[in-house]
C-alpha cells in the first residue's frame, strides 16, 4: 500500500492514457460561468459603505510637486477624502525592489504616492476617494497641483553618460544592474572563426493588455483589526505578505481573495503603487475602497516590458558549427525597479537564455539595466525569452545565410543532441531533458517545406514575396527558490493542495495556484479526479483565497501545472489511500486489494463494484460509531511540492512562420504558423494547444503591432486601443500545434510549463520569415515591431 | 474614465431638435450612433450639458431615389448602407466602402450623418461622398440649404455646419454605365482607420477618362480631392502611362503629416501605391478578368 507511487503505478503510462483524465481534452469547469457573464470579478464585489478611488497622475515624465491644493476637490459633490503622498506615508511604509542574488543591483525607495517628485508620466500622485468613480474623477479634475517640470532621462543609450540627468541622486547614477556571463575563450573563438556576423536588434517596449483591468477592493475592519482585499492578482499569498508588511500589520490579519481574473500575462503579479495606496486608504478610513484601472491608466501604469537594444555577434566555422556568441543587451526599466520581483530579471534572463538551444562552447553576454522616466517595466509573459530567442535565431539565420547553409540544416548541425542530457549551457542553465531534434523532426512532418519553397520561387517570379522562418527556443518553467527566494523575496516557489471528500462522496480541492482564465482549475480538476478515482463532475476546485487555500506562489513563470498540479496529484493520491483504508475496514478487505474507479470502491483485480463513495461518506461522517475505534478516518489530505533537483524545468520547442510581405505597402500578411513544443506531460491537450496559440498571438503582437510609443518629452502617445494595436483574430494565421513529451523526473505528474512557449519563439520565427521574404531584395529588418514604415525603410522605399 | 454628468433628451421631430438646440446653444450636442461621441466624452475632451438623441427623428431616416439623385438619410447606419440594394445599384462605391469602416458592432450603430459631421480625416465616408460629388442637405430652424460635399469639409474635424444646423441627408448622383468607382486603403489591421486611403470615381467613355475624382483620406486634414492628379487624368485614355502621370502629379496634391504609423514620405508613397491599385482595376484587361 505504501509503496512510492510511480507514473506507471498511478495510471500515467502511455497505455493508460485513454482511460485517464490526464491527457484528455475535457472542457474546463468555469467556462459556462465566464461566457454567460456569471463570473465574479473584483469589480462585481459591492460591499456596503463602498467608496471609489481615482488618481491624479503626473502629466510630466519628471517633475517636482510644489504644492497640492485639494480645497476645490473637497467641495465636489460625493468626494469624501483626498490623500497625498505625505498622508499615506503616515500609514504605509515605502519599499525598495532589489534582490540580493543580483549582485550590485540598486533601486530607490518607492512610496504608494510620491512625496515630492513624479518620475514618469502617468505615475499616481494624488488620490481622491468619493462615493462613485465618476465623482472621484470630478474631484481629480478639481485638484490644483503646482508642478516644476524637470528634465527627463528617456534614452537608454545615454542613460549612463556623465551629463545625463540622474533620476535618483541618492543612487549616484542611472544604473540599476549589470551582469556579464562569460564562458570559454570568446576572443579566441571570434579570432579563429571562419565567419563572424553581427546585427543590432530592437524589441519594442510593449505591455500586456488584459481584458479585465487591474482591480482592487480593500476593506479594513477596525472592529477586527483585519484587512480583506479582493484583488485581481496572480499571487494572493505574496500580496497578503506585501499588504501586511507595508501597512505594518500581521500577515494573519490580512486576507486576499482573488475570484475570477480576466487575464494577467504577468501584468498582475507586481506591486503597484496605486493598489497599495488603495489598501492604505482603506486602513486609514476604515471602510472599503475600490479602484479599477481604466484603459487610459492601464497603458501608463501597468508594467511595460521588453524595451531592449541588443547588439549580437556570432562566430561559426566553415561547416556552420557555432563557435561563440557575444551579446550586449541594454534595457530601460523606468524610474523604479518594480517590487518585489524587480525589473532586473528580464535582462538577467536574456543573459541566461541567449544561445539556449545550441551546443557551443564560448559565450559572453552582458545586460545593462538602466533607469529612465517612463512607465516601469517588469516581468511580462515569457520574460526575456522572446528577446533572447530573437537575438539567437536572428544571428543563426544570418550565419546560415553567410555560409549558404539552409536554415533547417544549420539548426540540425547545432541544436543540442537529444541524448546529451543532463546538460549545462554556457551561462550555467541546467537542462534535465530536452528534445530539440525530435521537435525539429516533428515540425518537419507538419510543415510542407518543399511545397512552400516551390511556391515561394513561383511567387517571386510574379513579384510576390513570401518567406519561411524558423526559431528554436527554450523556456524556463517550474522555478525553484533560485528565481526569487534566494534573493530575499517572500515569493513562494513551493505550492500546496488540500483535497477532501465530503459526505456525498464529492471531492473538494483547494490549491495555492490561481485561475487567471487560463484553465488552472480545469487541469487541477482533471488531476484530482484521476488521483482519487472519481468522475470529473464530482470535483470542485477552489483557488484564490489566502484564508482557505494552502500557502503557495500562485501563477507565474509557468508553474501552475508543474508545481500546483503535482501538489494536487500527491494529495489526491494520499486521500485515495486514506479512503481505501476506511473502505478496507468497512468491507473487511485488504486496502491494497481495493481501488476507486469513477466514484465506486471496486475490487482491484476484477473491478467489481463494492460500494459507492457516498456510502463510505455516510458511514464516516454520520455513523462513525460503527467503525473500528482506532481507524484513522481523516478524509482530507494536504501535500506541498517544491522542485529540488533542478533550479528550473526547462522546456523546448521550435516554431515556423510563413508570411507574405507586400513590398509596396510594407504590410506583412501572416499566412501560416507552426509550433512544436515539449512541456512534458500534457494534462489537457486542448488547453495546452490554446495556451500555445494564445502565446503565439501575443508574440506576434509584440513583433508586428504592439508598441508603447513616447514623444520627446516622455509622454506616452499610445494610450487607447486605437493607437496601441493589439493582434486581432482577422490578421492571425492558421496555427498548427504539435507536441513532443519529455516528462520531468522531478515529479510524478511530469508536467512542465506551456504558457510562454508560444510567446518565446513567435517574434523570432516571424522576423526570420520576413527576412527570408525580403532576401532577394537585399533588405532586412531587426527592429520590432516590424511596421510598414520600418519595412519600407529597409527596402529603401522611404 | 467615466463620462462627465450630462442631461439626455430624445427628440422625435426636427422641430424638437431645433428647439432644444436653440434653448441650450453650445451646451447641447447631437447624439446619433454614439460611436464617436460617447468615446470622446469618456476621454472628457468636452463636457456638453445635454445630449440630444436624434435617432428617433423619422425625417432623417431612409434611402430613396429622388429626381435622379440617391437621397441617403443622415441616420442611415453603416450596416444598412452596406446592404441596401439601391445603394449597391446607384452608388456602389459606398457599398464597397462599408466593410472598411470599423467592425460589425460599430457599423450596426454608427451613422453616415455622424461620420460626415465628425469629419475624421481618415474616415472612409467623407472621402466617398466627395468622390461621388454629392451634395449635403443641411437643415436648421431656418430651413434647408445644400452644400457641395467638396465645400463641406473645411479643416481638421471641421465642417461647414453652422450652429443650430444638422445634416439631414446626402444626395448622391446616380452611377451610369460609364461610371467606375473604387475604394482602396492600407490599414494596420482590418477595421482600423486607414494609414492612407483612396476613394475614386470617374467615367470611362470609349476608354477615355472623364471627370476623374481621386479623393485621398488619412493623408491630410480631411478628404483631399487631388486636383493635379485629376487634371493629369482628364481626357486621357486609361493606360499605364496615364496612371503613372497621375502618380507623378499627386506629389503636388498631398501634404501629409507624420503620425504614429510613419513619416510623411511613407504616406505619400502609400498614396501612390493606392493610385496604381485603384486605377489598374479599370484597365480593360482587369475589367475583362473581373
Ligand atoms: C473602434 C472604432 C473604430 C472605428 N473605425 C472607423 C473606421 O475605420 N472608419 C470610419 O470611418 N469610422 C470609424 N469609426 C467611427 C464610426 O464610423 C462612427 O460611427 C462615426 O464616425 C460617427 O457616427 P455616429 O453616428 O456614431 O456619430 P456620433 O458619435 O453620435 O456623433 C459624432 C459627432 O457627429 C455629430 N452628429 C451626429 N449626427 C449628426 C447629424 N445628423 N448632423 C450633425 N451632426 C451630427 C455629433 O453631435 C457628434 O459631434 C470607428 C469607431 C470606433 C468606436
Amino acid at each position: 500500500m505504501n509503496d512510492m507511487p510511480t507514473p506507471a503505478s498511478i495510471g500515467l503510462s502511455r497505455e493508460d492514457l485513454p482511460n485517464s483524465y490526464i491527457g484528455r481534452s475535457v472542457p474546463r469547469p468555469n467556462l459556462p460561468k465566464l461566457v454567460q457573464g456569471r463570473a465574479t470579478y473584483t469589480d462585481d464585489v459591492q460591499p456596503p459603505r463602498l467608496v471609489h478611488a481615482a488618481f491624479l497622475r503626473s502629466p510630466y515624465a519628471h517633475a517636482r510637486i510644489l504644492s497640492v491644493d485639494s480645497a476645490a476637490a473637497m467641495q465636489v459633490p460625493g468626494v469624501v477624502r483626498v490623500f497625498t503622498g505625505a498622508d499615506l506615508a503616515k500609514v504605509c511604509d515605502p519599499w525598495v525592489a532589489t534582490l540580493d542574488h543580483l549582485k550590485g543591483m540598486k533601486s530607490a525607495q518607492q512610496h504608494p504616492l510620491p512625496l515630492d517628485r513624479a518620475t514618469w508620466q502617468g505615475e499616481p500622485v494624488v488620490a481622491v476617494v468619493a462615493d462613485s468613480r465618476a465623482a472621484a474623477e470630478d474631484g481629480v479634475a478639481a485638484l490644483a497641483v503646482e508642478w516644476e517640470p524637470l528634465p527627463a532621462q528617456l534614452d537608454i543609450e545615454t542613460a549612463l553618460d556623465p551629463d545625463t540627468v540622474v533620476i535618483h541622486p541618492s543612487l549616484g547614477d542611472n544604473l540599476c544592474f549589470t551582469r556579464t556571463a562569460e564562458k570559454g575563450d570568446v576572443a579566441a573563438a571570434f579570432a579563429a572563426a571562419h565567419r563572424v556576423v553581427e546585427a543590432t536588434f530592437l524589441t519594442g517596449r510593449h505591455t500586456g493588455v488584459t481584458l479585465e483591468g487591474r482591480s482592487i477592493l480593500a476593506d479594513y475592519n477596525k472592529a477586527e483589526g483585519t484587512l480583506t482585499v479582493h484583488h485581481s492578482t496572480q499571487a494572493p499569498h505574496m500580496m497578503q505578505g506585501v499588504f501586511a508588511k507595508q501597512l505594518r500589520m500581521e500577515e494573519g490579519a490580512v486576507r486576499v481573495i482573488c475570484r475570477d481574473v480576466g487575464g494577467s500575462f504577468g501584468i498582475k503579479v507586481h506591486v503597484y503603487p496605486d493598489e497599495v495606496a488603495v489598501a492604505a486608504m482603506a486602513k486609514a478610513m476604515g471602510r472599503p475602497v475600490k479602484f479599477v484601472a481604466d484603459r487610459f491608466e492601464s497603458f501608463v501604469s501597468d508594467i511595460h516590458a521588453r524595451d531592449h537594444r541588443i547588439k549580437g555577434r556570432i562566430a561559426v566555422d566553415a561547416e556552420g558549427k557555432i563557435l561563440a556568441f557575444d551579446i550586449d543587451d541594454r534595457t530601460g526599466i523606468g524610474p523604479y525597479s518594480v517590487y518585489p520581483r524587480t525589473s532586473a530579471i528580464e535582462g538577467n534572463q536574456v543573459v541566461n537564455l541567449c544561445g539556449g538551444p545550441y551546443d557551443f562552447a564560448n559565450y559572453r553576454c552582458t545586460t545593462t539595466v538602466v533607469f529612465q522616466n517612463k512607465t516601469p517595466t517588469c516581468q511580462y509573459r515569457a520574460v526575456g525569452h522572446p528577446i533572447a530567442t530573437t537575438v539567437t535565431e536572428g544571428l543563426v539565420d544570418l550565419a546560415a545565410e553567410a555560409l549558404g547553409i539552409d536554415p533547417i540544416e544549420m539548426r540540425r548541425r547545432n541544436l543540442i543532441r537529444d541524448d546529451a542530457y543532463p546538460y549545462t549551457s554556457p551561462p550555467g542553465m541546467r537542462f534535465e531533458g530536452l528534445s530539440h531534434h525530435a521537435a525539429l523532426a516533428k515540425l518537419l512532418e507538419m510543415v510542407p517545406v518543399e511545397k512552400i519553397r516551390a511556391d515561394q520561387a513561383e511567387q517571386r517570379k510574379k513579384g510576390v514575396h513570401r518567406g519561411l522562418g524558423f526559431a528554436s527556443f527554450i523556456e524556463l518553467t517550474n522555478p525553484s527558490p533560485f528565481m526569487y527566494g534566494i534573493g530575499g523575496a517572500r515569493i513562494s516557489a513551493q505550492d500546496g493542495a488540500t483535497v477532501r471528500m465530503d459526505p456525498d462522496g464529492s471531492i473538494v480541492a483547494l490549491s495555492g495556484v490561481t485561475e487567471q482564465g487560463q484553465g488552472t482549475e480545469g487541469i487541477l480538476r482533471q488531476i484530482v479526479a484521476h488521483g482519487v478515482g472519481v468522475p470529473l463532475e464530482r470535483v470542485k476546485v477552489i483557488t484564490g483565497d489566502t484564508q482557505t487555500t494552502p500557502y503557495g506562489g500562485g501563477t507565474w513563470a509557468c508553474r501552475g501545472a508543474g508545481i500546483g498540479g503535482e501538489a494536487a496529484l500527491q494529495s489526491a493520491i494520499a486521500l485515495k489511500q486514506q479512503i481505501l483504508v476506511v473502505a478496507g475496514a468497512m468491507l473487511q478487505a485488504a486496502p491494497e486489494s481495493l481501488d476507486i474507479v469513477l466514484g465506486q470502491i471496486v475490487d482491484k483485480d476484477t473491478e467489481r463494484e463494492r460500494m459507492p463513495l457516498s456510502e463510505l461518506g455516510r458511514i464516516v461522517y454520520y455513523r462513525g460509531d460503527t467503525l473500528p475505534k482506532d481507524l484513522p478516518r481523516e478524509l482530507v489530505q494536504t501535500r506541498h511540492f517544491i522542485t529540488k533537483d533542478y533550479p528550473f524545468a526547462f522546456t523546448n520547442g521550435i516554431q515556423a512562420s510563413w508570411v507574405e510581405v507586400d513590398t509596396d505597402t510594407g504590410m506583412v500578411k501572416l499566412l501560416e504558423h507552426w509550433c512544436v513544443e515539449d512541456c512534458g506531460r500534457v494534462i489537457n491537450p486542448l488547453l495546452v494547444d490554446e495556451q500555445v496559440r494564445g502565446g503565439i498571438v501575443q508574440g506576434l503582437g509584440g513583433a508586428l503591432y504592439e508598441h508603447c510609443v513616447y514623444d520627446e518629452q516622455g509622454n506616452l502617445l499610445t494610450t487607447t486601443m486605437a493607437d496601441y494595436l493589439v493582434p486581432m483574430s482577422a490578421e492571425m494565421p492558421e496555427m498548427h500545434i504539435g507536441h513532443v513529451e519529455t516528462p520531468t523526473g522531478e515529479s510524478l505528474l511530469g508536467a512542465k510549463g506551456a504558457g510562454e512557449a508560444g510567446t518565446a519563439g513567435a517574434p523570432a520565427a516571424l522576423m526570420n520569415a520576413i527576412n527570408d521574404a525580403l532576401r532577394p531584395l537585399s533588405a532586412r529588418v531587426t527592429e520590432q515591431p516590424f511596421t510598414p514604415a520600418r519595412i519600407l525603410r529597409a527596402l529603401g522605399t522611404v | 474614465m467615466k463620462w462627465p454628468a450630462f442631461g439626455y433628451a430624445r427628440a422625435s421631430t426636427l422641430e424638437e431638435v431645433f428647439r432644444l438646440q436653440a434653448e441650450h446653444g453650445d451646451d447641447a450636442r447631437l447624439l446619433a450612433g454614439g460611436q464617436t461621441l460617447l468615446a470622446t466624452l469618456a476621454f472628457r475632451l468636452s463636457e456638453p450639458k445635454l445630449l440630444v438623441d436624434i435617432t428617433g427623428v423619422a425625417a432623417l431616416r431612409g434611402i430613396a431615389l429622388q429626381g435622379g439623385l440617391l437621397r441617403i438619410g443622415a441616420l442611415t447606419r453603416h450596416a444598412e448602407l452596406g446592404r441596401d440594394p439601391l445603394v449597391a445599384q446607384h452608388a456602389p462605391l459606398l457599398t464597397e466602402a462599408v466593410p472598411f469602416i470599423a467592425h460589425p458592432a460599430i457599423r450596426n450603430r454608427g451613422t453616415i450623418g455622424g461620420s460626415l459631421a465628425y469629419a475624421d480625416p481618415a474616415a472612409e465616408l467623407p472621402a466617398c461622398i466627395v468622390a461621388l460629388d454629392s451634395t449635403m442637405v443641411l437643415a436648421s430652424a431656418a430651413g434647408e440649404r445644400r452644400v457641395a460635399a467638396g465645400d463641406f469639409f473645411t479643416g481638421l474635424l471641421e465642417t461647414a455646419l453652422r450652429p443650430g444646423e444638422l445634416i439631414a441627408a446626402v444626395e448622391v448622383p446616380v452611377a451610369t454605365d460609364a461610371s467606375r468607382s473604387a475604394i482602396v486603403e492600407v490599414a494596420r489591421r482590418s477595421g482600423d482607420y486607414a494609414m492612407a486611403g483612396l476613394a475614386t470615381t470617374l467615367r470611362l467613355e470609349g476608354g477615355v477618362i472623364r471627370a476623374p475624382r481621386l479623393v485621398y483620406f488619412g493623408v491630410g486634414n480631411g478628404p483631399v480631392l487631388a486636383a493635379r492628379a485629376n487634371a493629369a487624368l482628364e481626357g486621357r485614355s486609361l493606360d499605364a502611362a496615364a496612371i503613372a502621370a497621375a502618380r507623378a502629379a499627386l506629389a503636388g496634391d498631398l501634404d501629409p503629416q507624420a503620425d504614429l504609423h510613419g513619416p510623411p514620405e511613407m504616406k505619400r508613397h502609400l498614396a501612390g501605391v493606392l493610385t496604381q491599385r485603384a486605377l489598374s482595376r479599370f484597365l480593360p484587361a482587369a475589367e475583362a478578368a473581373a
